[in-house]
């Protein structure tokens, strides 16, 4: 029954090493375009919280870009397309980084500027009243409050780009759903069964992946209400 | 010229909000233990003329200066310093909500005026005992009620030691039966001799608490008058008119 779904496969050679060593290099590409993008958003997102027209208007286009291109056309783009027409060598990796961090640096900057503006006045006001100068002001309460803000929807990005890196393989990249293909291939005559076992390890491993992930969202989202 | 006691002065000061003058030639001078209330319709500049007294509106003429020492327009040197001189509580909930009671009160103390934790503590314990909230030290602002957040807030001014305490309104926002709560405190604290300069709209509150009324209508002092004789006998026809308002 149990080889009959296909799950022995995984314990034949190095299969499950592999499918982990997959799963290693997709949540590697995220972890680091999620970096990336909360070190540029918060700079980004705070820059146009200051309500410069032009940098607005600038903003507003890239956001729409991202909300509206396919993360595997730009993909393409950035893979294919800058090695063709820029002449630029980027390896696949590269290429992913740059295309997930194009995509979270403009939702952590939209975040951030959202948790920015978000804090009334009244916290400006009173924390001056009290003495507090501009400094210290941002320091003790409105980056606090504002970090209370972005931290779970910045932890619920991490998730969405872990699922997304599953596109990564259309460059090349061997990551968990590519391996549990090439595993499959492999053992189409001996396990012909083996597609559904493989699928379903691969599903268990990014819920594994996402679902602390996603409790720790929850858990601090629920701590911080106020 | 001011005498000895003056502590807060304001003279010939103007403010316009884009073109539109909100305040105009306001005087005044508050002796150290007075008790001053503002009052006026919505609208005639009594906040505005609050927040001049702590820079948080820059005036456009005229200067404020606090112990003889010119503290609006700001003259350069570090508002901040000025500001923790001057205590202030408003009208919205101020308390920072993602600190506890017992931190609310204690940041400023500790952050701006660098004392020592221990003496901080215990000052903001004291305190929170006489306004009957020690045992909600531990919460969160969005776990008390309006009442108890306000007293929270003139807490958090008066452990900075104030030589002024400015109340914006501060029962404003409360349900009827919280105000009392509220008002109690300042009572209290007038009868001990705090310098207060307040804004409220409880006129019953203004005769108990104050030493001298003055009535703002249109950005103008139009009546300055010990309580009794302001809400028995107002001199001006615009202030009775305003007073006629309260009554049933």
């Amino acid at each position: 029954m149990f080889g009959s779904l296909g799950f022995d496969v995984l314990f034949k050679g190095t299969n499950m090493a592999r499918l982990l060593g997959g799963l290693g290099i997709a949540l590697k590409i995220s972890l680091i375009s999620v970096a990336i993008s909360i070190a540029a958003g918060i700079v980004i997102g705070i820059l146009i919280s200051l309500k410069n027209p032009v940098m607005d208007g600038v903003f507003k286009v890239y956001l729409e870009i991202v909300r509206i291109m396919p993360q595997m056309v730009l993909l393409f783009i950035v893979y294919f397309g800058a090695a063709k027409a820029m002449g630029l060598n980027l390896s696949p990796e590269l290429s992913s980084i740059i295309v997930f961090s194009f995509w979270g640096i403009a939702e952590m900057s939209d975040l951030v500027r959202g948790a920015v503006t978000s804090i009334p006045a009244i916290q400006y006001e009173s924390s001056a009243a009290l003495g507090f100068n501009r400094w210290q002001t941002y320091a003790y309460v409105i980056i606090p409050q504002t970090a209370r803000r972005i931290i779970p929807m910045s932890i619920n990005l991490i998730t969405r780009m872990i699922k997304t890196t599953s596109l990564v393989m259309m460059i090349g990249i061997v990551e968990v759903l590519k391996v549990g293909q090439q595993i499959i291939e492999a053992n189409r005559k001996s396990s012909p069964n083996a597609a559904f076992g493989i699928f379903a390890t691969v599903f268990v491993l990014y819920f594994l992946a996402c679902y602390p992930i996603s409790c720790l969202s929850k858990y601090l989202e629920k701590k911080w209400e106020n | 010229m001011s005498n000895k006691d003056t502590i807060l002065t304001v003279e010939h000061l103007y403010k316009a909000f884009d073109g539109t003058s909100v305040l105009e030639d306001i005087n005044l001078e508050v002796q150290k233990g007075e008790v001053i209330v503002l009052v006026g319709p919505s609208g005639c500049g009594k906040s505005t003329f609050l927040r001049c007294l702590n820079a948080l509106e820059e005036t456009d003429e005229g200067r404020v200066l606090l112990d003889g020492e010119v503290i609006n327009p700001a003259e350069g040197k570090s508002l901040s310093h000025v500001r923790e001189r001057i205590g202030m509580v408003f009208q919205s909930y101020d308390l920072f909500p993602h600190k506890t009671i017992l931190d609310n009160i204690m940041l400023a103390p500790l952050k701006v005026q660098k004392r020592d934790k221990e003496g901080v503590k215990a000052e903001a314990i004291e305190l929170l005992e006489r306004v009957g909230l020690f045992s909600h030290k531990d919460k969160y602002p969005r776990q008390l009620s309006g009442g108890q957040k306000q007293r929270v807030a003139i807490v958090r001014a008066l452990i900075m030691h104030p030589e002024v305490l400015l109340l914006d309104e501060i029962t404003a926002a409360l349900d009827p039966e919280m105000v009392r709560e509220v008002l109690d405190v300042v009572l209290s604290l007038a009868k001990e001799g705090r310098t207060m300069v307040m804004v409220t709209h409880e006129m019953a509150f203004a005769r108990a608490v104050a030493d001298r009324i003055i009535f703002i209508d249109g950005g103008k002092v139009v009546e300055e008058a010990a309580p009794d004789e302001f809400f028995d006998a107002p001199r001006t026809e615009r202030a009775a008119r305003f007073l006629k308002t309260f009554s049933f």
